[in-house]
């Protein structure tokens, strides 16, 4: 079995470079300030130092991490490439029959409004995927590599509007548990307007979004459903309640 | 329905709010016949649990009958009378088919938001905040139970509710916290607090033949709960005694085999909000909040074990790492896997090994909800555990 491991894309970095240096130097400061001083509050304060240091160091910050802060990279439009991996406890045949039909994609794809599968080959599809304001925005896809049970790669036909990939690879996970789903998707839309509204779908964080698509493959394979709190009672009058993020997950039914 | 709403900090309401309905294949419709407060319910009462929303529907212990059942639920049926465990757990994932069901992969609609926080999602929680789902609880008329087909308990039999309620929560936590704790026969086991968790740490314990039970707290009703019900030894820290020095003596210098916090950390030093607050995360330090996990590790024995019981949710600071590594401690924790105990421990009750309603001090209607909080928080009237009736 051929294993790879693959470096994400995004990485742990979301402090920008001169946040990064002012927390080096208040960290540093604070240290000395601390070690030379030993002021009364020494424990907190020292802590203080070093959590700094390690932010400005690492260029990592927990706290940015839990609030869904990235400060790292500048926000453009001008392509989207992301790759996630997911461990879902079924066998690759099953998940990559799933797969396969790709109109199951927008069961658990949010951006995507509906794929159409051309019947008399099977290869082609139609891809419509949302844009603001109820826009659409459409393109047509052929697989282009396909070996069963293992990897589907499939691509924007020449001249589409939305030039598109995706990579889907089945792995045996190691124990007997599972598979290991490694996926990776790019869009490169077109300058101007259309092209925006669709960077906009994906939001400051696509590959946030790709692993909210890929938990949702990984809940209708293992569980045949969504988690979801939307359509329950709240005491906040009786619109539907949604969930926390910015996001809600789709639903199947 | 009415349902029981958190309006804010030290607010609860009982609101008039929308039915639940079926939403996916595996959901079930409990009509609830009785609900109880937990402890940890008051750190959201409080306001100390971030992620919270006005108007969320709390409570995670519940119990009633089912009304309604999904297309995908065939072992339940309308008329069924059912106990509820408190994490939503899907039964197929990885950690469903270890027993691992509170660390559910598939049941947190809002994983990615724990994930943020923890590295990785635990279950979902009934009416247990945002980042634990944001799932309507059951303190309420109805309530809708997602994967009902692995769930729910049936309790056939003519137990009264308060005699199997409480194998939502707080007996499986309890029992949990002992089993874990590896206790051996002649062990001494120390429980800190004598709420309702530590009362059913103190009974699951004596189910593992330790020689000896010390209970500490300072609530004397509670205290005298865990004498009376629980034949525990009792040390009152609020006498002026050092909780840690005491233990010691009374255990011949040993220190005990086993040391169970069953009181957790209040909430305020937690989860996101210490995220927003860097500074007001530090000054805390100097809080004694982690006080009973440090004492546990400082009191414990040698190669002895720590096990809590009690609830964490975020940072915390200070933690003598020294005295666990050098004195070669076991620490276990977490959510109780409920569903794994709910046989077994119902398998007691029928028995007559144990009969859990010993805990309940108040009984109440729904409607007092608001009421019920204040003498639970404060403790009036020697408040233990309180019932509400829908």
């Amino acid at each position: 079995m051929e294993m790879q491991i693959r470096q994400p894309v995004s990485s742990r970095v979301n402090v920008g470079r001169a946040e990064r240096v002012v927390s080096l130097a208040s960290g540093l400061a604070l240290l000395a300030y601390t070690v030379t001083r030993r002021p009364k509050l020494g424990l907190p304060l020292g802590l203080n130092a070093g959590y700094m240091l390690y932010r400005g160091a690492t260029g990592h910050c927990v706290f940015y991490q839990t609030l869904g802060i990235n400060r790292a990279q500048a926000n453009g439009h001008e392509g989207i490439r992301v790759e996630r991996a997911v461990t879902v406890n079924r066998p690759k045949a099953e998940l990559y029959q799933m797969w396969r039909d790709f109109e199951n994609l927008p069961r658990f794809m949010e951006h995507l409004e509906s794929v159409h599968v051309d019947e008399s080959d099977g290869e082609r599809s139609h891809w419509v995927a949302k844009a603001p304001l109820g826009q659409t925005i459409e393109w047509d896809s052929e697989v282009i590599e396909e070996r069963e049970n293992e990897l589907l790669v499939w691509k924007s036909l020449p001249g589409s509007l939305v030039e598109s990939m995706g990579r889907v690879e089945f792995v045996d996970a190691p124990g007997g548990r599972g598979t290991i789903v490694h996926v990776s998707m790019e869009y490169n839309p077109p300058a101007g307007s259309l092209g925006a509204a669709l960077a906009k779908l994906f939001g400051e964080e696509p590959d946030q979004q790709i692993n909210e698509d890929l938990r949702h493959f990984k809940q209708i394979a293992e569980t045949g459903e969504v988690a979801t709190v939307q359509g329950q009672p709240t005491g906040r009058g009786r619109q539907q309640d949604s969930t926390f993020t910015k996001r809600n997950g789709r639903r199947n039914r | 329905m009415k349902a029981v709403c958190w309006n804010g900090i030290v607010n609860v309401g009982v609101e008039e709010v929308p039915d639940p309905k079926l939403i996916n294949p595996r959901d079930a419709i409990i009509k609830v016949t009785s609900t109880a407060i937990c402890g940890s319910d008051l750190h959201l009462y409080n306001g100390y649990v971030p992620t919270m929303k006005k108007g969320d529907i709390l409570g995670h212990e519940f119990m009633g009958e089912v009304v309604e059942v999904g297309d995908e639920v065939p072992n339940l049926a309308p008329g069924d009378r059912v106990v509820v465990p408190f994490p939503i757990a899907c039964g197929r994932c990885f950690f469903c088919e270890r027993g691992l069901w509170s660390l559910c992969d598939n049941s947190n609609p809002n994983a990615a938001l724990a994930e943020g926080l923890y590295g990785h999602s635990p279950a979902g929680i009934y009416g247990y905040s945002h980042l634990m789902g944001g799932y309507a609880g059951g303190q309420a008329e109805y309530v809708r139970v997602p994967f009902a087909d692995v769930g729910p308990l049936k309790i056939e039999n003519g137990f009264r509710d308060e005699q199997v309620l409480f194998l939502t929560d707080i007996f499986p936590t309890g029992y949990m916290a002992a089993e874990q704790a590896n206790i051996q026969p002649g062990d001494t086991v120390a429980v800190w607090g004598c709420g309702p968790v530590g009362q059913f740490v103190i009974q699951s314990a004596w189910m593992f033949n330790p020689a000896r039970v010390i209970a500490i707290d300072r609530f004397p009703e509670r205290l005298e709960m865990a004498q009376m019900y629980g034949r525990a030894e009792i040390i009152n820290y609020e006498e002026g005694v050092d909780v840690v020095e005491t233990l010691k003596q009374m255990t011949g210098g040993m220190g005990p085999d086993v040391c169970i916090d069953a009181v957790g950390m209040e909430a305020h030093k937690t989860g996101l909000e210490g995220a927003y607050d860097f500074a007001k995360q530090t000054v805390r330090i100097e809080s004694d909040r982690p006080y009973v996990l440090r004492e546990t590790i400082q009191a414990c024995r040698k190669g002895g074990t720590v096990s809590l019981a009690g609830v964490y949710g975020g940072f915390i600071d200070t933690i003598p790492m020294g005295a666990a590594f050098n004195k070669g401690l076991t620490i276990k924790m977490g959510q109780a896997h409920v569903h794994r105990y709910l046989k077994p421990l119902f398998e007691k009750i029928e028995s007559g090994q144990i009969d859990p309603s010993f805990v309940v001090t108040h009984v109440l209607p729904l409607e007092e909800a608001p009421a019920a909080y204040e003498i639970f928080k404060k403790k009036l009237d020697g408040c233990v555990k309180v019932v509400l009736k829908p």
